[in-house]
């Protein structure tokens, strides 16, 4: 092969034309407040946050191989740092908001001193202690309203924007622009050689170790970006709901079990998978959820067999049959003239 | 002093308990490293099997075990069997969310069919009874006989490991699976064996805990956070370590209690983190990861 005409492929065909939908699909959620109602905004907002989440828990588990259970916890931190800072501390709930999730990036370090001893599925079950541990001290601290929890007043909504209309289309948008935020920096983090690693690190560690990947920098500091990110997320949810108590900012069931369900039945260690995975999660949920325990038994069901069956999930079967990649993060050598070899990456 | 005495005594009779919680699931790690989330939700699972029994066939909770743990011997088994064994080749991610999976039917399931109220398996006298010491302190009946029967599984456990040709056959496979297959062990019925005589003391566990304290269906996630946390102060693979790690916790959490009562299950958790960040690898480690 000559070499002058190889280059490094970083698109597809179909990933250009996939960016110029997902602009206009982006520009149409921006405009939902003039043309969607305020039950419109609240689902799309819900969706937003849940996708940010999901695409933070797939960086973790399905790139740097930290299977955490306990992110509850830092929505649960930055839930409750909003909380603490507008109500007692009378900050400005926007600043407020901003803080939060550096808060719970810090509380990340010390956290990560004792689950990073752990491995695997142990790792996975010590983050749960952790997040216990912040649950149970939440519910004996005083100023956080002990058992009970803390609410929101009218006037730090107010704060927010005096209207309620306003209000909701300004709530939504953060929503939006946080999943935005969180999808854009996942995106660049995998291009970039860092992204490298951690792919390298995903499909193995020693292999990649040996390789002069530093390992337990990339997973400390991928570690303590999602926890700061998922605080953010935790902070604009509980904006949202006006109330926090330990049972609902740490519900291993809302922030955690039902962000792996979509990473898993989406696609992990993919970027498209974590959307997949959100639009089936959200769709079950709207047509089953009156049957109640029923329902949430289904979804247990649907995760086992998803993961006998079809470990990579939707998206990976869809890229085993037709080798598409809407958010290439890989590298394809390619002579300068032909289109791209299928299925190398 | 005696305050403390009695803390400790306490403290160490908990630890029984959690020693027992923890049983199957260090065995299933130790045999097929196997963690299993839906461990706790089995605890709670068999505490509803036997008040099922009692509640139609007259027998007491003791005497249910004669029908909960075949029955649980035989899900567990089926479990191996049917969905786990298929899980084992994967990596970390599958057996985690297929055993996640499983323990959210089985709470659902156990919501549909009980509701979320409160149920007890009762024993009669022997739940009240203690035994006098001097000094003023009060010791238990019913917590000293679990605390004996903790003692009497794992050593039952040891001498099945160590003394008969099925207990060879697990720390082969626990060792190198592969060369065991070779030297002609068919692993994937003797890990549904494993799983089957787990679930045996998953079983009792779960009865003498229905016994103890008030069950619902969502109780099974804090019974497996107590057992894993039991499992990795005590050292991954090591049985007497499991019981040492269970009565850490108890006395921990014992300690937690007396300071304030609601400090009792984070004082559990604190130790458990000073521990890993002191020792990761808990106190008497065997099995490698």
């Amino acid at each position: 092969m000559n070499l002058d005409t190889v280059r490094v492929e970083r698109g597809t065909k179909a990933s250009r034309i996939f960016a110029v939908v997902a602009v206009l699909l982006l520009a149409a959620l921006v405009a939902m407040p003039w043309w969607g109602d305020a039950g419109d905004m609240r689902l799309a907002g819900e969706m937003a946050y849940y996708v940010a989440l999901a695409q933070l828990w797939n960086l973790l588990a399905g790139y740097a191989g930290l299977v955490s259970v306990g992110q509850q916890a830092f929505v649960g931190l930055g839930g409750y740092a909003l909380f603490y800072l507008t109500g007692q501390m009378n900050m400005n709930v926007y600043l407020a908001l901003l803080i939060a999730g550096p808060f719970a990036g810090l509380m990340a370090i010390p956290v990560s001193f004792a689950v990073f001893r752990l491995r695997g599925a142990y790792f996975a079950i010590g983050t749960w202690v952790v997040s216990e541990v912040f649950a149970l001290l939440a519910s004996l601290i005083a100023v956080l309203g002990a058992g009970s929890g803390l609410s929101l007043t009218v006037s730090i909504l107010r704060e927010v924007s005096p209207d309620r209309g306003s209000r909701d289309a300004i709530l939504y948008l953060m929503s939006l622009g946080v999943a935005v935020l969180v999808f854009a920096v996942v995106y660049l983090l995998l291009r970039s050689r860092h992204g490298l690693a951690l792919t390298a690190i995903r499909d193995s560690e020693p292999a990649s170790a040996s390789l002069g990947v530093n390992t337990f920098r990339t997973k400390f500091i991928i570690y303590i970006a999602t926890a700061a990110c998922t605080g953010l997320i935790g902070g604009l949810v509980f904006l949202q709901k006006l109330r926090i108590s330990p049972e609902a900012g740490f519900s291993i069931n809302d922030w955690t079990v039902v962000v792996i369900f979509m990473v898993v039945i989406g696609g992990i260690g993919t970027l498209e998978g974590p959307f997949i995975g959100m639009l089936v999660y959200i769709v079950l949920r709207e047509l089953l959820a009156n049957y109640g325990t029923i329902y949430l038994m289904l979804m247990g069901a649907i995760a086992i067999a998803v993961m006998l069956k079809a470990p990579f999930g939707i998206w990976g079967f869809v890229v085993q049959r037709y080798d598409l990649q809407l958010f290439p993060v890989g590298r394809r050598l390619v002579s300068g003239q032909s289109e791209p070899p299928a299925g190398s990456q | 002093m005696m305050n403390w005495l009695n803390i400790l005594i306490q403290g160490s009779l908990l630890g029984g308990f959690y020693a027992l919680f923890a049983i199957g699931l260090s065995m299933s790690f130790g045999i097929m490293r196997l963690v299993n989330i839906a461990h706790g939700d089995l605890i709670v699972l068999s505490a509803y099997v036997a008040l099922v029994v009692t509640e139609n066939t007259g027998l007491d909770p003791f005497e249910s075990l004669i029908i909960v743990v075949p029955v649980m011997f035989v899900l567990g088994y089926a479990l191996q069997r049917g969905l786990l064994n298929q899980t084992l080749s994967g990596g970390l991610l599958p057996p985690l969310l297929v055993t996640f999976g499983i323990s959210i039917i089985i709470q659902n399931g156990l919501l549909q069919s009980f509701g979320a109220y409160d149920h007890r398996l009762k024993e009669g006298a022997i739940e009240t009874s203690s035994l006098h010491l001097p000094g003023g302190i009060d010791i238990g009946v019913y917590p000293l006989l679990v605390f004996v029967v903790a003692i009497l599984a794992i050593a039952g456990l040891q001498l099945l490991f160590y003394r008969t040709r099925l207990g060879r056959a697990f720390r082969a496979v626990s060792d190198d699976a592969d060369t065991a297959e070779l030297m002609g062990i068919d692993n994937r019925k003797l890990y549904a064996l494993a799983l089957g005589i787990a679930m045996i003391f998953t079983a009792i566990a779960g009865v003498l805990f229905g016994i103890r304290t008030i069950f619902a269906p969502l109780a099974g996630p804090i019974r497996l956070i107590l057992a894993f946390e039991a499992v990795i102060i005590g050292g991954l693979g090591n049985m007497w370590g499991t019981l040492i790690g269970g009565i850490v916790l108890g006395v921990a959490q014992a300690v937690g209690a007396a300071i304030d009562p609601n400090w009792q299950i984070l004082a559990g958790h604190l130790a458990f983190l000073a521990i890993l960040i002191i020792r990761p690898s808990g106190l008497f480690p065997r099995t490698r990861e």
